[in-house]
């Protein structure tokens, strides 16, 4: 599904954000990406979506080479993946509704499949009483369910998520998780960049340690936790 | 966006307008100036009708004549006699004077060649064209047409990067919304239809203005001036064409610098 090889990526300022990356995501697994701030994390989930290119290396996605990948392409990839950010990345002027339907308007998806599909998915985060409300009328937990809805919408193998519990109460990041879960559980692959050490260390998923442009540890059923 | 934008594009459409009447006015009396410049050619007194006949027939097919028109010795005298006075009344006795021939040539620019091909014909006494006078002119008139050209490019430059400008700052903006469609496999082209069309209606918006007040203030100035300029060198280009032409290029520019300016700012944004 995933499969990066010699992946080498040095920034036009010198830093190195990863220094001979080699990993392989099977389909339909959990994947949480843990490390310190700036060992090159933020890189390793952008370079899955294109957002950023290796210097070298091949990242393959559904036997897609991302590394030769020309930018007319990248808007096809993006609709195979479903990316969560932080900050939620919502249209302030569009309600919970249209935010989600943006992304198959887009496609240039029908209408009547876009009213089925977004009711389809706000109905799995729990926001279809939410619909009409607009992003600055609901909590942080809230958003970021609108957004997740928005990643899943489209029916991704995979959903790429950016610390998406990082702006969140613990209260609410477990809600979260159990929307991620559930989207696994129907055979996404999930990749979750975070820095929740709780929430790694109890639901239990492969660990993979990104410290200095480098995996430095990768386990099944890991637990969290790196040496710097 | 649209305030900002629409004023720029209105003031300096109405710029560029006004330049546009005023440089296409200037070359209407270019043509003028151009196409008054004539040869006379002074036959020789001592030819006689059949000569002058033979002439003018020998002018006609040089190669670079327009027009020839044949003017009786008789005719130049009595010219000279209103210009000059009764005095030269005398010498209708006996015309000293040789028959004229007013020749035009096809092209202004070759009235020099024409005339030194015609000097060369027999039974002529003088073939006068304001030569040395002839050639600057010219000169100024192309050096006044192209320094006319490179004002309203240059106007039109300025235009699009003021305006470029403006709606780059709108569309900044606007940055946040491009990215996200962008991160959700939005194509560069679906991104950009929408600014382009707002483009558009920027632009036809923009040119409203200039188009109104040019229209009204150059038709106006033709109907107070062009009764008063009936035998002058210098004529107002006829209303109702030229309104329509630079209405409908002030109209295509608008348009064409909403679309260019959206598309130029909207560039910076797909690179996500």
């Amino acid at each position: 599904m995933i499969v990066m090889k010699d992946v080498y990526k040095k920034y036009p300022n010198g830093v190195v954000a990863a220094n001979g990356i080699n990993v392989k995501i099977a389909r339909g697994e959990f994947v949480y990406v843990v490390g310190p701030s700036g060992a090159g994390k933020s890189t390793f989930i952008k370079m899955m979506y294109r957002e950023e290119t290796p210097t070298s290396g091949s990242i393959m996605i559904n036997s897609i080479n991302l590394a030769t990948l020309r930018s007319k392409r990248v808007p096809y990839l993006r609709r195979q993946i479903g990316v969560v950010f932080q900050d939620f990345k919502l249209l302030p002027k569009l309600n919970v509704y249209e935010n989600v339907a943006f992304a198959l308007e887009v496609i240039e998806e029908t209408p009547k499949q876009i009213r089925k599909k977004v009711n389809d998915v706000l109905a799995l985060v729990g926001l279809t009483q939410k619909a009409r409300m607009f992003p600055n009328e609901l909590s942080g937990g809230e958003q970021q369910r609108v957004s997740i809805a928005r990643s899943i919408v489209n029916s991704p193998k995979v959903v790429i998520a950016d610390e998406p519990t990082g702006n969140l109460d613990p209260d609410t990041s477990w809600d979260i998780m159990k929307i991620f879960e559930q989207i696994n559980s129907r055979g996404t692959t999930i990749v979750m960049a975070t820095h929740n050490k709780e929430i790694v260390n109890t639901i239990r998923h492969r660990v993979i340690v990104v410290e200095g442009g480098m995996i430095t540890r990768d386990e099944y059923e890991g637990v969290y936790g790196y040496e710097s | 966006m649209t305030f900002a934008s629409v004023s720029a594009v209105t003031v300096t459409l109405l710029l560029v307008g006004v330049f546009i009447v005023i440089m296409m006015n200037l070359n209407q009396l270019a043509d003028n100036i151009e196409n008054d410049v004539e040869i006379k050619v002074i036959t020789d007194p001592a030819a006689d009708v059949e000569d002058v006949k033979l002439l003018k027939k020998e002018v006609q097919e040089t190669a670079g004549v327009a027009t020839v028109i044949y003017s009786s010795r008789d005719e130049e005298l009595d010219k000279m006699i209103s210009s000059f006075g009764d005095e030269l009344n005398l010498y209708k006795q006996s015309n000293p004077l040789g028959d004229a021939l007013y020749v035009k040539a096809s092209n202004p620019h070759e009235t020099a060649e024409v005339a030194a091909e015609i000097g060369t014909y027999d039974h002529i006494y003088q073939v006068v064209y304001g030569e040395g006078k002839i050639e600057k002119l010219f000169n100024v008139l192309t050096m006044s047409r192209n320094v006319g050209l490179a004002l309203i490019l240059a106007l039109l430059f300025t235009a699009m990067f003021l305006i470029s400008n403006t709606i780059r700052l709108t569309i900044v903006a606007r940055g946040k919304e491009i990215e996200i469609m962008k991160l959700v496999g939005a194509t560069n082209s679906f991104v950009r239809i929408p600014f382009v069309l707002e483009g558009i209606w920027l632009g036809v918006l923009g040119s409203l203005i200039p188009m109104g007040v040019i229209s009204f203030a150059y038709y106006e100035l033709y109907t107070q001036w062009e009764p008063k300029l009936q035998n002058e060198l210098f004529q107002l280009l006829s209303a109702t064409p030229f309104i329509f032409q630079v209405n409908a290029l002030l109209l295509f520019m608008g348009v064409f610098i909403g679309i260019w300016g959206s598309f130029m700012s909207v560039r910076k944004f797909l690179r996500v």
